[in-house]
């Protein structure tokens, strides 16, 4: 039986040199390596804990809502961080305590989009027919509306609140989600290696999660890490216009909606919501850069 | 080829009639009714009432879309309920406006968006690269309407270098323009980026170099053709979003433009103005869409034999 | 030999591949030497480092990750690690063409097979885009593809007729060396038999020299005059066919015979060679093939073999021949 055995000796042995990693820490690894992801986490990670712990630190009708004749239109100081405005409200404060609203509409919508979108995007990779047909016109038709549009559509329809921003953004996003979940079953289903685990004896259920699941879930984070920034920015434009989150709930959008008033001789007033926006929404989109490129096999170095 | 775009433009059709619906629903649905608006608060519900009747705006909603649908097909929009124009006039007017402006920041964007994608993409990881992907994230996560106040407060308030709101003069639509475009350009980069990237790996430009053709060469004429597909999708997409989407833009620099006219019929709850605003705007983009992606067979050749072929296979998933 | 009518001549050439999990040594100090007209192939398993060395002789070595540490590259006389970049460019193409392995994808798939061999014209030759594009028309001709096809793409075209296309290309302004890397490892094989014999024709008609890339000892037969065999990096075997063939040397050369199956005996078992190819980042300290060779003996595992000359044109790197009595169990025909 000698001459039939083939000996695998050093070749394999080796290549053990290099740790083999799983797959999760090997995509943490190459997140690691880009230096703007790890700045936009740790930047995201400050501001989740301060929108966590503002509601506790910063009482909100004495120091949010409360207007205070007297200390109106200071410009910064060492008392007021950013200033205060026309109300006379800190605006360091009020920003700080807004960070609570932008990341809890952007992460909820995105949550919006991805269980609708997400649900119907695999019924119809999987279904596929006139169901899958059916889906995909009704998405089509959706994206042909200008998405600001049908956001501005659905919020005056439902009224201004947080709930209906949070609704009208997310289903903007919608049918992204459906296509994206779509494609992802559609070429996981169709592979060679479902074929060749099948023809291994692999069962379903193994299939599912081993091969499919985790095939499938890479484009959908990408696409969550994405949409969530720009559901921020929508979210405040929709306030900027007045139909987001109503005053005087100091959302980001809705206090440079209120600044434009007085942009000539304060501007103080419209920097710093609008630096808030950048900054978080910046953080956002780095992680969600470096999560894409982390997991992109092709892109490996 | 023809058989292709008439499969594409008849297709319109029932997608124009599936939006109707929907933002015709929708909008009913608000709370108050143009009545109000144009009333307010002098007048009396009786009186209201009234107007509503002779309006027509107490039949039942499926008896009133129905009405609007037969209008539709006849191809006529009906006559917007605030300023009793015809819908179709009053969109034309302000049509030219947005034209402008979307022309204008498309090109704003493509001016610097497209040589950072591509020199992204050659020096791949290199401090150009690294650069660039930031500026783009930049781009893509300032709000356009905060960057408009922005621009509006250095360069017209603080330098006065151009007016900050109408359309008067030439130099008027430099900040909007600009505005909007840093916006695209950031996108249209990163996908010029990455499908640069994409076509670099390809071995068809190891046969260029092979040749002895200069990479110069190599990039800008063997390369960038064939990355150019969804860069071009992309602008066509941005172009579609500027149409409708420039009601923001439009309202921080007061241009007199359709997004505008948009927003103020929904607040007028003017049902018809919106919806048929909408329906414009949407066949619009499509149309700017179909023409992108009759653009596609001019590049590719592979694509082009698609759509020749037969003409229900219309290249989209 | 003699060094006027070489075309190519590399001595020691050293090629590393620099990357994070360590250092490649793809190529390790070969010698190779063609005369002008003729025909060689360089046999050996994937990994063995053909293709490196036919990527340093056009220089087209992605840097990073790839490094030519030494060596010396001439061709038809001048060195080549001496070049600039704009002298490379007017020699790739011209005075050395190289065909790669896959034809799918060695075309740009948006412009016409005409406009890309015209393109080869236009770049070395001072004619006008028409003339150009006439001449295109004729080596499409000659290369068993209608002229009036110039105008179409490639994915209206079979592989077996790519690859054609890629030979235009290649020889559309008649160059003196032409680098074959596997170009018929992707095709049926009745194709294959039709592109090798386009592919003598042309090389007849042309007098252009051939490095052919393979792992089919049976190509090598059918086009070449001389075999180089490489494993690990380094030519173990090489010299015309008859050395090679019927006088094999190397335990590696007659494990890669043995590995044909063979049509006469078909109750005879497969041969394989037992074990890998040595990872190119951590090599043995001896003889690369010492761990998969069955004579090999203590001094093989602790020294590198050099090359020995059995005759003008034969040479093998293995310490076994310092016994005169040893011969491998191939025997000589």
């Amino acid at each position: 039986m000698e001459e039939n055995s083939v000996i695998f000796d050093s070749g394999l042995t080796a290549s053990k040199k290099y740790k083999k990693r799983s797959q999760i820490s090997e995509i943490w690894h190459n997140f690691k390596k880009n230096k703007g992801a790890v700045l936009g986490l740790i930047v995201l990670a400050i501001i989740i804990v301060t929108s966590l712990i503002a509601n506790f630190v910063i009482d909100y009708d004495t120091k949010i809502i409360r207007q205070v004749v007297s200390e109106r239109l200071q410009g910064p100081s060492t008392k007021h961080f950013f200033g205060t405005d026309q109300y006379g409200r800190d605006i360091f404060l009020r920003i700080l305590y807004g960070a609570r609203y932008s990341l809890a509409i952007g992460f909820l919508s995105v949550m919006v989009s991805l269980a609708i979108g997400g649900v119907l995007g695999i019924i119809a990779g999987y279904v596929g027919g006139v169901v899958e047909n059916i889906i995909m016109r009704l998405c089509d038709v959706f994206s042909s509306i200008p998405s600001l549009l049908l956001a501005i559509c659905i919020s005056t329809a439902f009224g201004a609140s947080t709930l209906v921003l949070m609704f009208s953004v997310g289903i903007v996003s919608v049918p992204a989600f459906a296509r994206v979940a779509r494609a992802a079953v559609m070429t996981v289903v169709d592979s060679e290696y479902i074929e060749a685990a099948r023809a291994a004896g692999a069962t379903k259920m193994r299939i599912m999660f081993t091969h499919i699941l985790p095939n499938s879930l890479a484009p959908i984070i990408v696409q969550v890490t994405m949409r969530v920034g720009s559901a921020i920015t929508t979210a405040s434009s929709l306030s900027f216009l007045g139909l987001g989150v109503p005053t005087p709930a100091p959302e980001w959008g809705g206090m440079l909606s209120e600044s434009r008033a007085f942009i000539r001789d304060y501007s103080y007033m419209t920097m710093f919501p609008g630096i808030a926006i950048v900054i978080t929404v910046l953080s956002i989109n780095l992680i969600g850069d470096g999560l894409r490129d982390a997991m992109d096999p092709k892109l490996k170095r | 080829m023809s058989r292709y775009v008439i499969k594409r433009l008849l297709l319109l059709i029932p997608i124009m009639l599936a939006v109707s619906f929907i933002v015709y629903f929708i909008i009913d649905f608000a709370p108050g009714d143009v009545v109000d608006i144009i009333a307010g608060n002098e007048m009396s519900e009786q009186h209201k009432q009234i107007m509503r009747e002779e309006m027509g705006l107490n039949d039942p909603l499926p008896f009133r879309y129905l009405r609007y649908m037969a209008g539709l097909l006849r191809g006529d929009l009906g006559i917007s309920y605030v300023t009793n124009k015809d819908v179709f006039d009053v969109y034309m007017m302000r049509l030219p406006a947005t034209l402008q402006l979307a022309t204008a920041c498309t090109v704003v964007a493509l001016l610097i968006a497209i040589p950072l994608g591509i020199n992204a993409a050659v020096h791949q990881n290199s401090w150009i690269d690294s650069c660039s992907t930031v500026l783009g994230l930049l781009g893509i996560s300032i709000p356009i309407f905060w960057l408009g106040l922005m621009m509006i407060l250095v360069f017209s308030l603080n330098l006065g270098w151009f007016p900050s709101i109408g359309n008067d003069s030439p130099l008027s639509i430099v900040l909007p323009a600009v505005t909007v475009g840093v916006g695209q350009a950031a996108l249209i980069m990163r996908t010029t980026r990455s499908s640069m990237l994409e076509v670099i790996r390809q071995d068809y430009l190891r046969t260029a170099r092979a040749k002895g053709a200069s990479e110069k060469a190599v990039i800008r004429k063997h390369a960038f053709k064939n990355a150019l597909i969804p860069i071009l999708t992309v602008i066509g997409t941005q172009y579609g979003a500027a149409l409708g989407g420039a009601v923001v833009t439009e309202t921080v620099f007061a241009w007199p433009g359709v997004g505008r006219l948009m927003v103020d019929s929904i607040n007028n709850r003017d049902t018809q103005m919106v919806t048929g605003a909408i329906i414009l705007t949407t066949m619009l983009s499509s149309v700017v869409i179909l023409l992108i992606d009759l653009a596609y067979a001019f590049v590719d050749p592979r694509i082009k034999a698609r759509y020749m072929k037969r003409g229900d296979n219309l290249g989209r998933k | 030999m003699n060094d006027k009518n070489l075309v190519l001549n590399i001595e020691n050439l050293v090629v590393h591949y620099e990357t994070e999990y360590g250092t490649v040594k793809a190529v390790n100090g070969i010698d190779l030497k063609l005369e002008k007209k003729r025909s060689i192939g360089l046999v050996g398993e994937t990994g063995a480092g053909k293709t490196t060395t036919a990527l340093a002789i056009l220089r087209l070595i992605p840097d990073p990750p790839g490094v030519i540490k030494s060596g010396l590259i001439m061709l038809d006389g001048e060195s080549i690690l001496k070049k600039n970049t704009k002298e490379l460019e007017e020699i790739r193409g011209k005075d050395v063409s190289m065909i790669f392995q896959d034809p799918m994808t060695a075309l740009n798939p948006v412009f016409t097979v005409g406009e890309q061999i015209a393109e080869s014209i236009l770049l070395h030759e001072d004619v006008s885009k028409s003339e150009a594009n006439e001449r295109a028309k004729e080596m499409l001709e000659l290369a068993g593809i209608p002229g009036h096809r110039a105008n179409d793409y490639p994915h209206q075209f079979s592989g077996g007729m790519k690859q054609r296309v890629v030979i235009a290309i290649a020889l559309a302004c008649h160059t003196k060396l032409l680098i074959a890397d596997e170009p018929t490892t992707a095709l049926d094989v009745t194709i294959q038999a039709q592109v090798l014999e386009l592919m003598n024709n042309l090389k007849e008609k042309y007098q252009t020299s051939l490095l052919m890339i393979t792992h089919d000892l049976g190509i090598v037969a059918e086009i070449c005059d001389e075999v180089a065999v490489m494993y690990a990096g380094r030519i173990v075997e090489k010299g015309t066919l008859t050395d090679v063939f019927n006088k094999t040397k190397h335990p590696y050369t007659e494990g890669l015979f043995n590995s044909l199956p063979n049509i006469n005996d078909r109750k005879a078992k497969l041969k394989p060679i037992p074990g890998l190819m040595p990872d190119p980042t951590n090599l043995p300290i001896g003889c690369s093939f010492s761990t998969r060779c069955t004579y090999a003996t203590d001094i093989c595992r602790e020294k590198k073999p050099n090359p020995r000359w059995i005759n003008d044109t034969h040479m093998v790197e293995c310490f076994a021949y310092d016994d005169p009595a040893f011969h491998i169990m191939r025997r000589e025909k």
